[in-house]
C-alpha cells in the first residue's frame, strides 16, 4: 500500500534508523544488540527524528492554524447548539492554536461570548491532547491505524466530558469575575501570505524552544527503558501481569508535564517492551490532558469544586479508554 | 499615537515591545507605550492570544511577535 510506503519513509525514517546502525556499528565499533549500543542508537534516532518531524509538522500546521485563531473559533462555535456544539468545540481544539499559558483568556473569551460551559471543556480537554502534528507523530511511531485511533478516541473524550460537565449545571461554579467581562469581539487583523510565512517560521522556532528539553528528557529516558530495564520489571509494574497497570499509568502521570513529543519516546520504548496498547494510550492522554501548571492555570477562573470533577472526569475518561483499549488490542495488532 | 502592549508579562511581550521601540526610533515617531497586563483589560480588546499590539485603539496583531520591518508598517 502506498500510504504504507510513505509513512515508512516520511515518517517513521526507517533509512534514518538504518543510517544511525552504521553510525554505530562502524563509526562507534558497538552492536545495536547490546545494551550501550542499543541505548546510543535509539537516543540519536529519536532525537534526530523528532526534531525534524516537529520542525517540518509546526511549520504546516501553524500555516493552517493561522485561518483558525480562537476569536474565529469563538465566532464559529456561538453559532451551533447542543451535542454538535461539544462536537464542533472538540474538533477545533485539535487546530486552534493553543497553549497552556492563553488557557485564561481562552476561558474568560469563550464564557463572555456566551457559549456553554461544556463546549467550553470540550474545547480544552482536546487542545493539548489531540492535534494534527500529534496525529502525525503518532502515526511515524506507532503506524496509522493506532494513531487514528488515538485521534477519535480522544476526541470523543473531549465531547463526553464536555457533554457531562455541561449535563452537571456547574456554570455557578466559574469564577464571578470571569462572567462580569464583556463580550468583544476583535476585528482579527486579516495576515498576509508573508505574514503566515513568517508566523509559522516563528512558531517552529518557539515551540522548538520550548520543548527541546522536554524532548531530550523523553529521549532519554525511553532509551533507559529500552535497553536498561528488564523486561520482567515492566511486565509486572505496568504491563500485562498487573491488572492495575492503567490505573497506575493514569494516575502517575496526570501531575506530569511534557508535551506529546516529550511523551512519545517513552511510549514507543513501553510498547516495544511489550507494554499494552491501552495502558500507553492511557499514559500518553494523562501527560497531555491533564498537568499541574495547566490546572494551576484553569484554578483562577473557576472554583474548586469545578476543577475537581474536571479532573474526575477527565482521568475516568482516560482510565475507562486505557481499559478498553486493552481488551481489544488484538484489532490494532 | 498611543501604542499599547497587550500581555500579562510574558517573554514575548517583551520582545514585542523591544521591537516596537526600536521601529518608532528608526521612523523617528513620538509615541506612549502603555503595557496592559490585566487580564480584564486584555479581554476588553476581544484579544485572547498574547502578546498583541494596539495602536490608536486598534488591534494590529496578535498572538505573535511581528519584526521591526512588520511593526513600522502599523506605526
Amino acid at each position: 500500500m502506498i500510504f504504507d510506503w510513505l509513512n515508512d519513509r516520511l515518517l517513521k525514517m526507517e533509512w534514518l534508523s538504518e543510517l544511525i546502525r552504521l553510525l554505530v556499528e562502524k563509526v562507534f565499533g558497538l552492536s545495536i544488540n547490546d545494551k550501550i549500543g542499543g541505548s546510543i542508537h535509539f537516543f540519536i534516532y529519536d532525537t534526530i527524528k523528532i526534531f525534524i518531524l516537529l520542525s517540518a509538522l509546526i511549520f504546516v500546521i501553524s500555516y493552517i492554524q493561522s485561518y483558525f485563531p480562537p476569536e474565529r473559533t469563538k465566532k464559529i462555535l456561538r453559532r451551533v447548539k447542543g451535542i454538535k456544539g461539544n462536537i464542533l468545540g472538540a474538533l477545533l481544539g485539535t487546530i486552534t492554536p493553543f497553549c497552556s499559558c492563553s488557557s485564561i483568556p481562552i476561558f474568560i473569551g469563550f464564557t463572555s461570548a456566551g457559549l456553554p460551559l461544556g463546549v467550553i471543556f470540550s474545547f480544552l480537554i482536546s487542545s493539548p491532547m489531540v492535534d494534527l502534528a500529534s496525529l502525525m507523530l503518532l502515526m511515524s511511531f506507532f503506524g496509522h491505524k493506532i494513531a487514528i485511533a488515538y485521534v477519535v478516541v480522544g476526541l470523543i473524550l473531549a465531547v463526553v466530558g464536555g457533554t457531562l460537565i455541561e449535563k452537571f449545571r456547574l456554570e455557578k461554579y466559574v469564577e464571578g469575575y470571569v462572567r462580569e467581562i464583556e463580550d468583544v469581539d476583535a476585528e482579527v487583523p486579516e495576515m498576509t501570505h508573508g505574514e503566515r510565512i513568517s508566523y509559522s517560521k516563528e512558531q517552529v522556532r518557539d515551540i522548538i524552544k520550548g520543548v527541546w528539553l522536554y524532548v531530550l528528557i523523553g529521549v532519554g529516558i525511553g532509551a533507559a527503558i529500552h535497553n536498561w530495564i528488564p523486561q520482567s520489571v515492566i511486565e509486572n509494574v505496568i504491563g500485562e501481569n498487573n491488572p492495575f497497570a492503567v490505573l497506575l499509568a493514569t494516575i502517575v502521570s496526570i501531575p506530569m508535564y511534557a508535551d506529546i513529543f516529550g511523551t512519545l519516546p517513552i511510549a514507543e520504548a513501553l510498547f516495544a517492551k511489550g507494554v499494552d496498547l491501552g495502558t500507553i494510550m492511557s499514559f500518553m492522554m494523562a501527560v497531555t490532558a491533564l498537568s499541574l501548571p495547566s490546572l494551576i492555570m484553569l484554578s483562577k477562573v473557576v472554583k474548586p469544586k469545578l476543577l475537581a470533577i474536571f479532573v474526575s472526569i477527565v482521568t475516568v475518561g482516560i482510565i475507562i479508554v486505557g481499559y478498553i483499549f486493552n481488551a481489544f488490542s488484538y484489532i490494532f495488532m | 499615537m498611543v501604542i499599547k502592549i497587550l500581555g500579562s508579562g510574558c517573554a514575548n511581550c517583551k520582545k514585542l515591545e523591544a521591537n516596537v521601540r526600536e521601529a518608532l526610533k528608526q521612523l523617528g515617531i513620538e509615541a506612549t507605550i502603555e503595557k496592559v497586563e490585566d487580564f480584564k483589560d486584555i479581554m476588553a480588546y476581544g484579544v485572547m492570544r498574547t502578546p498583541a499590539l494596539v495602536v490608536d485603539d486598534q488591534v494590529k496583531v496578535m498572538g505573535r511577535v511581528p519584526s521591526i520591518e512588520g511593526i513600522k508598517k502599523y506605526l
